[in-house]
């Protein structure tokens, strides 16, 4: 956290790392590619996962991409990051980006309700969105239940594509995850809804309700009475009915969610995408990180590389921890025959500061070796920690130039 | 903290809720309590910070003291709460098994509004009110005290919050009273919400907002936990010095360096004093940001950074932190 912002130091141990260490992303070959249409940031929670989406698309932009940054984020920490006030769920434009260049910076904000809405608006007629739209179940599922967050990011993706496609707006989507509680959440949203969807349970949700009286009877079996039944009693009868209306409704419309859905999954499959994973130099972060590698990598994703954010950096790097803290020691033993003048204490204090940066540094280089170790093959950049927090254009330049130098 | 008997910690994901949470929960049991530590976003952070195998939906012994008191863990999962929820009111063995075939289980968990929310609280709920006598309510209480690692700040408030959305939703029937229940012990005096941050920007507005919606939304406020706090390793006016005159200063780093034999090239003392200016950047941001924390009006905890990570006894080194703060 202390060393400079833009400053690239490293430790002489880093350096090491580095000659063993797997090649770096390419980030500037990346974002200049043409054929890079997606870039996608996943990763535990705050590792700077916003940061580097809104980094990589200022970086992009800037090299005469025209790109558009989504994000996922209810803290509106991009909104911060980009200076803007106000982020909905229309991309704006982030102004003196890139125009130099020729590229160009939007920035939007997923709102999951409105994006929910607009998909029913999209795709059913006014008067059954309007019914949609008021069902007290509809209300709460498009915005609290688990994994829609997840669900209408791929959504809003897919929209954001296919506007890119029409319209000519953007040759580059850089997409920011949801926190998700288990690493790849927003692979599995639109899978889980898909199975749901085509499952027994919905159907048996729908009969009554669309062939009325107890017809559902013959199509089930007598384990499906008892299911209807228990569910009835342990949801009460009135949110059932809702659960009925809301599901008959959105009958018509599903089908089109779930190709949706799945055209948006084959999308993140294809070369133009590019999965960045995103971690902090800590245990946890880089072993939630081996476990995003290790999934996308069973799943056929496209993986670009991970980013370690946070690096320590040291900006005496040839001076060693141990050697800087045996000076101090020397230094504060001699230190009572000296004369005691405004300076006195400054240096021990300096060799301590360097000696504790110094095992910061170390430990986050272990880190990141044990994690290289147990990934060979995987590309793998490291951002330097800067010394105060990134809210402005000009740190996210920082981060982005610090990326691309790998 | 005295009288709480359900510690909800949350706080922006990477500033350590589990770590706080593992090490207030090793706290109080070091006042020879029986504490339960909860997760329950099955992530299995207990298991790794305490270097133990997964945990699952059985509690299992992490820690005991020779005073008596326990830590015991649980990784809190929806389905088999909603199983076992079934068992204990409806007897269900068989239709259970019939409703997880038929994809119900799988709805009610992930797709079916705030369910997955109310079985997870349910289920701390009832460890809470868990008795050690034959029948419910009777005999002393299970555990002396629950602590959850909770969702993020990000979600908390909608997390404690789901029995109410339930309540409306279901506006009868056994979830609707259960979800009644649940809220009442949540708006309860034994229960506090602790919000932990760290001294940078983002986590700490976090925070505030957090405190800002938890207490609007009528959730008691335990403290604010401010983790991984570096002592100042420079002295204020050295820095101010070090600022101001710079060359000076640069003079007398080469000739201490040389006095005891470090061979100090120029990159070297620029170097040092480079890590000082950014060291003093830091401090005052810190200040700053201290001073925005405290004017919450909460009581705030400090935890160290701790040089070595919380591998090897971390934990219990931080638990040491908050009983020397006074947490009871």
């Amino acid at each position: 956290m202390t060393a400079r912002p833009g400053s690239t130091a490293r430790s002489s141990r880093a350096a090491q790392a580095a000659r063993t260490a797997p090649d770096d992303i390419g980030i500037d070959a990346l974002l200049a590619d043409p054929d890079t249409g997606i870039i996608v940031c996943c990763g535990a929670g705050g590792v700077g996962k916003t940061t580097t989406a809104a980094a990589l698309g200022v970086r992009a932009a800037e090299a005469g991409r025209r790109v558009v940054v989504l994000t996922i984020d209810p803290a509106r920490r991009l909104a911060q990051s980009l200076g803007l006030t106000e982020l909905d769920n229309t991309p704006r434009q982030v102004t003196d980006i890139g125009a130099k260049a020729g590229g160009s910076l939007h920035a939007m904000m997923l709102d999951m309700k409105r994006t929910f809405d607009e998909v029913v608006e999209a795709h059913s007629t006014p008067e059954k969105a309007a019914q949609i739209l008021a069902n007290p179940f509809y209300q709460s599922v498009s915005s609290s239940f688990a994994g829609t967050q997840e669900y209408m990011a791929m959504e809003k993706l897919g929209q954001l594509r296919a506007q890119a496609e029409r319209e000519g707006t953007w040759d580059l989507i850089v997409v920011d995850t949801p926190p998700s509680r288990s690493a790849l959440d927003f692979l599995d949203a639109p899978k889980r809804l898909g199975s749901f969807l085509d499952g027994r349970f919905i159907r048996l949700l729908t009969a009554p309700a669309r062939a009325g009286g107890r017809a559902y009877l013959k199509v089930f079996s007598v384990g499906a009475t008892i299911t209807a039944a228990t569910v009835s009693k342990v949801l009460g009868g009135q949110l059932l009915a809702d659960v009925q209306t809301f599901v008959a409704a959105l009958d018509t419309m599903f089908g089109g969610f779930r190709e949706r859905a799945d055209v948006t999954y084959a999308l993140l499959k294809e070369p133009a995408t590019a999965f960045v994973v995103v971690a902090a130099p800590e245990r946890d972060a880089l072993r939630e990180a081996a476990y995003f590698v290790d999934r996308l990598k069973s799943e056929g994703m496209p993986l670009a590389g991970v980013v370690v954010n946070r690096m320590q950096t040291l900006s005496a790097p040839a001076l060693s921890g141990s050697r800087a803290a045996a000076a101090a020691e020397q230094l504060e033993d001699r230190g009572e025959d000296e004369t005691d003048d405004d300076l006195a204490g400054l240096t021990p204090a300096l060799l301590r500061l360097h000696a504790d940066l110094a095992a910061v540094a170390t430990r986050h280089d272990g880190h990141v070796r044990r994690f290289v170790a147990g990934h060979p093959g995987v590309p793998l950049s490291t951002v330097p920690a800067s010394a105060t927090d990134i809210h402005d254009l000009e740190g996210l330049r920082t981060v982005g130039a610090a990326l691309a130098a790998g | 903290m005295d009288g709480v008997r359900l510690h909800v910690v949350t706080g922006k994901g990477g500033v350590g809720k589990t770590t706080v949470a593992s090490a207030l929960a090793l706290a109080l049991s070091r006042q020879g309590k029986r504490v339960l530590l909860a997760e329950v976003e099955g992530r299995q952070g207990i298991s790794q910070t305490f270097d133990v195998p997964p945990l699952g939906i059985e509690e299992v012994r992490l820690v005991t003291h020779a005073g008596g008191g326990e830590v015991w863990g649980i990784s809190v999962d929806a389905k088999a709460a909603l199983l076992e929820y079934l068992h204990m009111f409806y007897k269900l063995g068989r239709a259970g098994g019939a409703l997880e075939r038929m994809g119900v289980i799988d709805f009610a968990t992930t797709v079916a509004p705030g369910v997955r929310d109310v079985l997870l609280i349910g289920k701390v709920y009832e460890a809470v009110s868990r008795t050690t006598g034959t029948r419910r309510h009777q005999g002393p209480r299970t555990w002396d005290a629950v602590v959850l690692d909770a969702p993020p700040t990000g979600r908390i408030t909608r997390f404690l919050n789901v029995n109410v959305q339930v309540a409306d939703l279901a506006k009868v029937g056994p979830i609707h009273s259960q979800a009644e229940s649940i809220t009442r012990m949540l708006r309860d005096r034994q229960s506090v919400v602790h919000v932990v941050t760290l001294l940078e920007e983002m986590p700490v507005q976090e925070t505030i907002d957090a405190i800002g919606e938890l207490s609007d939304a009528g959730f008691g406020l335990g403290t604010v936990v401010v983790n991984q706090v570096r002592e100042p390793l420079v002295d204020e006016v050295l820095l101010e010095t070090a600022a101001e005159e710079p060359e000076r200063v640069a003079a007398r780093v080469r000739d201490d360096l040389a006095a005891v034999g470090v061979r100090a090239a120029a990159k070297t003392v620029s170097g040092l004093l480079g890590e000082a200016h950014d060291h003093a950047e830091r401090v005052e941001l810190e200040r700053s940001l201290t001073d925005e924390v405290a004017s919450q009006g909460l009581p705030t905890l400090t935890l160290p950074v701790l040089a070595s990570g919380i591998e090897d006894g971390g934990i219990a080194v931080l638990a040491d932190e908050l009983l020397g703060q006074g947490v009871r």
